[in-house]
């Protein structure tokens, strides 16, 4: 609660009432119980599924954050976890799951080739799913640890405590394709797919 | 020397590898499978290769054992790069030829001929810009990643599979029925507008 406009304490006791604006307080509500109830669907491609069963597996648990249930179904769940690289084959696939989790949903790209492709720089990989789907969180690493995937899971729930149901900017609207069935630009999607890294120098597939 | 064979060769693993003139390929694989004493009853793998020296044919290679006689072998077509890519099926001896012609076509372009059904397998079906194995491909694809990711976005991930596949999966009771509908008609997608 840090937009409490105004709160009086008596000497050695809690606070005797709080005042707050209404709408701070509908969304401090709501924020917090949508932060701390993520039900995440797993969408689990290579080797950075097995970190996430890591992490989801009771050495690390992130049923600690509110993540006890594991949504197999995109209708029940409230946040993507693309765990691994995502090939143009499964691009609508991905698109439709996204597209079949209600409102409000969330997208954490888990490990290096889900944020921008990685290694895999080629005809068959998706250069970060963030041409695809909207992402709120990139967690790095190849892959990442359990401990890197909780770090954007916290990170995850301060944005969705930063969110407001009053504020246009900060409300979370649904993010549709455009006529062209794109979700950016193509002018955009060419330059957060360009090379980068060593990849910058290989042309040839032979 | 096996009958039919234009020359031999020896692996640096061991193993022999006969090379075999395209139009002989099937009377030669039906003597390795039937012929006692050959006995190769089991089909490997099948793959391609295509050199960096533009000039050098390419191979497609077939790796067989026999499971009896616990022995391999490595049959070779060449093919001239310039001409036509085909070659004959073998599925007819060994029906596990299926899927690997499916990938060899899919990956290098190459006709398998008598094949039940020669379609991509790894690319999808509507995927246009060509074949990424071979060495006249760019590494990133043909096309610019906003086109590719056009492509992939308005494609329709049904069309992926064919009703036999579905039918496999023993999906076909459970698929909507739209979808059975258009799998009937042997929809596969079209390359978006």
């Amino acid at each position: 609660m840090k937009r409490v406009v105004e709160s009086k304490e008596v000497a050695g006791q809690s606070p005797n009432y709080l005042l707050a604006k209404f709408q701070d307080l509908v969304d401090w509500a709501v924020n917090s119980s949508r932060a701390n109830s993520l039900w995440p669907m797993p969408f689990g491609t290579a080797c950075c599924a097995i970190e996430f069963m890591a992490t989801a597996a009771s050495r690390y648990d992130f049923a600690r954050f509110g993540m006890e249930r594991q949504a197999f179904s995109p209708r029940q769940a409230d946040v993507l976890i693309c765990a691994g690289r995502l090939p143009f084959k499964l691009a609508p696939v991905i698109r439709r799951i996204y597209d079949q989790m209600p409102q409000p949903k969330w997208v954490i790209s888990m490990g290096a080739c889900a944020s921008t492709g990685g290694i895999f720089d080629n005809y068959a990989m998706v250069q970060g799913i963030d041409t695809i789907v909207p992402v709120d969180v990139y967690v790095p690493g190849c892959p990442p640890r359990p401990e890197g995937l909780l770090y954007g899971v916290l990170l995850l729930h301060k944005k969705i405590k930063g969110e407001s149901l009053f504020d246009a900017e900060r409300r979370r609207d649904e993010q549709p394709l455009d006529e062209k069935g794109l979700r950016l630009s193509p002018a955009e999607i060419d330059e957060v797919s360009e090379p980068f890294g060593n990849s910058v120098h290989q042309f040839r597939s032979s | 020397m096996i009958p039919g064979g234009l020359r031999e060769e020896v692996a640096r693993d061991g193993e022999t590898i006969v090379f075999v003139a395209p139009e002989r390929l099937l009377e030669v694989m039906t003597w390795l499978k039937e012929t006692p004493g050959q006995e190769f009853d089991y089909l490997v793998d099948i793959t391609a290769v295509e050199f960096r020296d533009r000039e050098r044919p390419l191979q497609v290679v077939w790796f067989l054992r026999s499971l009896t006689r616990r022995a391999d072998l490595r049959v070779k077509v060449e093919l001239d790069a310039a001409a036509e890519l085909a070659v004959d099926s073998v599925w007819g001896l060994w029906h596990g030829a299926d899927w690997l012609e499916r990938e060899v076509y899919d990956m290098f372009g190459i006709a398998f001929r008598g094949h039940p059904d020669l379609r991509r397998i790894l690319m999808w079906e509507t995927y246009a810009e060509g074949f990424p194995l071979r060495k006249d491909f760019p590494l990133r694809g043909r096309f610019s990643r906003a086109e590719q990711v056009r492509q992939a976005l308005n494609a329709n991930p049904e069309a992926h599979y064919s009703l036999d596949e579905l039918s496999i999966a023993d999906a076909w009771g459970d698929i909507p029925d739209d979808m059975r509908e258009r799998l009937k008609r042997g929809e596969r997608g079209t390359v978006p507008e």
